[in-house]
């Protein structure tokens, strides 16, 4: 993972001064404000200790650290579908300098061709554990080619034939397409959270960890994302294809003449990217057991203020940030209310833009610098 | 085909300029007794002039966000934000929201024997734009750094937490057993305009209320006529074009974006007002993004940084939504044996509408003088006119007042 970074980068210029100070005041203000809620919360749960059930009628007082732990595991667990989403929106924004805004509803797509494929494969929660895996491998294997093909779509039927008009064009056939995939969605299933087959009784607890205990939910999200995430920087380090990536990441122009087909290595992006999405998705389903038409808009908020607050381009950082939106928003859902949740989140993101706009691993780019 | 354009675009030019020089006068004249005029030829209470109202009021904010995105080429994505403060600013200041409060200011004599604040329309529609302004400049402060995409991203984000405030706002308390919003409850029984010697207007009669959106279109429309050909207007448009040449000619970065925040939000805010009280009710639920964008596409469609374009995006997209699609077109996919209605996927229709307009027609309907002369390739054509005529008859045109500075 040394080299995922595929942000355009600028020559070193002279820092003076005072923007070295500033800087680091950027720098360490943005982990300060990132660890805030964190250590708030652990020294209050220590100090004050927190409920941790009745026996007999009365309230039972802890004070120690795992409800603080039990709010980063669950948290981690749901960064982890952001970081998948998260990678998208970097990929395409390292590539061709694009808010993807449609990506969310792709990803959103993926959740309902996923459930859409249990049924056809009649996958339930109570059939052979071994049919089960395999039709949920089956289901992830057509769900991200079904998403990825969706987003080579997009780019060819929606940005493409943009790509020399002014940025905003672009931008603003994104949000169309997101508004059309919404509807999609709407049409497709309906317009309310539907409840789909808890088909791996994602609430069951595995093992306990220092009184945190550990869901089949957990373990389910990391084993879809662990291994594709490797497979991703792997290719972006490691094969022709992704050197081609990199290279159109920097300087479009320049690879173009170095033979690379660049309109080719751009779909291979929103291809790779559209398929972490259908994993997102398949994964979202499985863990969040409802899906609705407006779950991709939100996703894809969250999603892209982790890639921002990473360093958007930058594929580590795009997981990172993922990780780190998880956790807020699960400290958020579980000591200041769910209905705050958004608000935080994007709190933090007007946070980070001020504090450091080029987010927590970025480099300096032409739009922020 | 080239050639017979040129043609053509000659004898037009040749034509307007043959028109004698209260033309333009005249025909604004004549726009604006016809705008004054339209109520007559449509029953008071019909659903087009309720679609009309609703359309001039969206002009009103497309013309708002224009400033901000055509002229000074911010894009904003929270745009809803001064929706829903003007919104808000009449219910605080034009209803029994406050109940522990007693303050009338101008009202009809009904709502002065109420509790609550009342304040008279123009007030609050002066508060607004106000609050507005400063919120406006709130937002503004922390992109002030960044360009383009990230302006988006911070914008939508205030968008958004000012949404969740106004939904959650029920259990923020703000002294004396009161809140700030009433959430997706919504604060009903707002005041409705009131003005002496006219009396308070009715939602049976809806003449008035066209009368009054018209006052602060017209208003608005002149406020941006003036602005666009100011100092600070041209300091807009040379921040748009290039950053970092507007700056180092002198131009105050901070001053003149910060400016195009507020004034945007302040017709913003106005126009939340007006759909405050024209809605009778302040909710929460229609805060959402969707909104936002839906004034970006009236701008869009109209033409970046063009008033005219605003204004005809405006009264389209508010005639398509309010009227086309609810009162005439809804059926239409029962029509064709499909189970859903066209205002289910409204949004939908626009997201394809903004797709297909990007893709055929990038510069709007009515697009600005200068982006258009940005995109037809009349820039080489009058550099190759320049470079062949002789030294003695180039002419320099400057806009007016610039000569002599």
């Amino acid at each position: 993972m040394e080299t995922t970074t595929i942000s355009p980068t600028l020559p070193t210029v002279p820092v003076r001064p005072l923007a070295a100070v500033r800087q680091h005041v950027g720098q360490w203000g943005l982990i300060a404000a990132l660890a805030a809620l964190p250590v708030y919360y652990g020294i209050h749960d220590l100090v004050f200790g927190y409920q941790a059930g009745y026996v007999a009628g009365h309230q039972v007082i802890h004070h120690d650290l795992s409800n603080l732990g039990y709010n980063f595991a669950q948290g981690l667990s749901n960064g982890a579908i952001w970081a998948l989403i998260a990678i998208g929106y970097t990929l395409v924004y390292g590539i061709i300098e694009l808010i993807n805004f449609a990506h969310g509803d792709v990803f959103m797509i993926g959740s309902f061709t996923a459930v859409g494929l249990w049924g056809v494969l009649g996958l339930s929660p109570g059939i052979n554990p071994a049919w089960l895996v395999g039709g949920l491998l089956l289901t992830l294997i057509i769900t991200m080619i079904v998403t990825g093909s969706l987003n080579v779509l997009i780019e060819r039927v929606a940005y493409r034939p943009l790509r020399s008009a002014p940025k905003l064009a672009a931008l603003i056939t994104a949000v169309g397409f997101s508004f059309i995939l919404q509807n999609v969605g709407l049409l497709w299933r309906g317009g309310t959270p539907q409840s789909v087959p808890d088909l791996i009784g994602v609430q069951q607890t595995v093992f306990t960890i220092a009184g945190v205990p550990i869901q089949r939910g957990y373990i389910l999200v990391f084993a879809v994302m662990i291994p594709l995430v490797f497979a991703l920087s792997w290719f972006i380090n490691s094969t022709r294809a992704g050197r081609a990536m990199r290279a159109t990441a920097q300087d479009p122009e320049a690879a173009r003449l170095m033979g690379i087909n660049v309109n080719a290595t751009i779909s291979l992006t929103f291809l790779l990217g559209g398929m972490l999405a259908g994993a997102a998705g398949l994964v979202y389903a499985l863990y969040e057991t409802n899906v609705w038409y407006f779950q991709g808009f939100k996703a894809g908020l969250i999603a892209f203020t982790a890639a921002v607050m990473g360093g958007i381009g930058n594929v580590r950082g795009a997981v990172l940030g993922g990780l780190i939106i998880g956790v807020i928003q699960a400290l958020s859902d579980a000591r200041l209310g769910p209905q705050w949740t958004e608000a935080v989140v994007f709190g933090y993101l007007i946070v980070i833009m001020t504090l450091r706009p080029r987010g927590l691993l970025g480099e300096e780019t032409r739009e922020a610098g | 085909m080239s050639g017979f354009l040129g043609r053509l675009r000659e004898r037009r030019a040749a034509a307007v300029a043959r028109l004698p020089r209260w033309w333009n006068r005249a025909l604004a004249g004549t726009l604006i007794a016809f705008g004054i005029v339209l109520p007559f030829f449509f029953p008071a209470d019909s659903g087009f002039m309720n679609g009309t109202i609703i359309a001039v009021a969206y002009a009103v904010m497309s013309l708002g966000l224009n400033i901000v995105v055509g002229f000074a080429g911010l894009l904003d994505l929270g745009y809803v934000a001064f929706y829903a403060l003007g919104a808000y600013s009449l219910g605080w200041f034009g209803s029994g929201f406050f109940f522990k409060l007693h303050v009338h200011v101008l009202v009809s004599p009904v709502a002065s024997t109420l509790q609550g604040v009342h304040l008279n329309f123009v007030l609050i529609l002066i508060g607004a734009a106000a609050i507005c302004a400063a919120a406006g400049m709130l937002i503004g402060l922390p992109t002030l750094r960044l360009r383009g995409d990230y302006i988006a991203i911070v914008t939508l984000a205030f968008g958004e937490i000012i949404g969740v405030v106004a939904v959650n706002g029920q259990s923020v308390p703000v002294g004396g057993g009161m809140t700030l919003t009433a959430g997706n409850l919504g604060i009903s029984a707002v005041d409705a305009p009131y003005f002496p010697g006219i009396g308070s207007f009715s939602l049976l009669n809806l003449r008035p209320w066209y009368w009054l959106i018209l006052a602060i279109l017209l208003l608005v429309l002149f406020v941006n006529l003036r602005l666009r050909d100011s100092r600070l207007g041209r300091a807009w448009v040379a921040l748009r074009e290039d950053e970092v040449a507007a700056v180092s000619m002198g131009i105050p970065l901070v001053k003149t974006k910060l400016l195009a925040y507020s004034v945007g939000a302040a017709f913003g805010g106005m126009a939340g007002a007006f759909f405050g009280t024209y809605y009778t009710e302040v909710n929460a639920g229609q805060f959402a993004f969707g909104f936002s964008i839906f004034i970006l596409a009236m701008v869009i469609i109209g033409g970046l940084g063009s008033i005219w374009g605003a204004l005809v995006g405006g009264l389209t997209l508010g005639y398509i939504n309010n009227y086309l699609i609810p009162d005439v077109l809804n059926d239409l996919p029962s029509k064709f044996g499909l189970h859903f209605q066209l205002t289910q996927v409204e949004f939908g229709i626009f997201g394809f509408l903004l797709v297909i307009m990007m893709l055929l027609r990038p510069q709007g309907l009515i697009p600005e003088r200068r982006r258009r002369l940005e995109l037809t390739a009349q820039i080489a054509a009058e550099d190759a006119q320049l470079a062949e005529a002789p030294a003695g008859e180039v002419t320099v045109i400057l806009p007016p007042g610039e000569g002599a500075a």
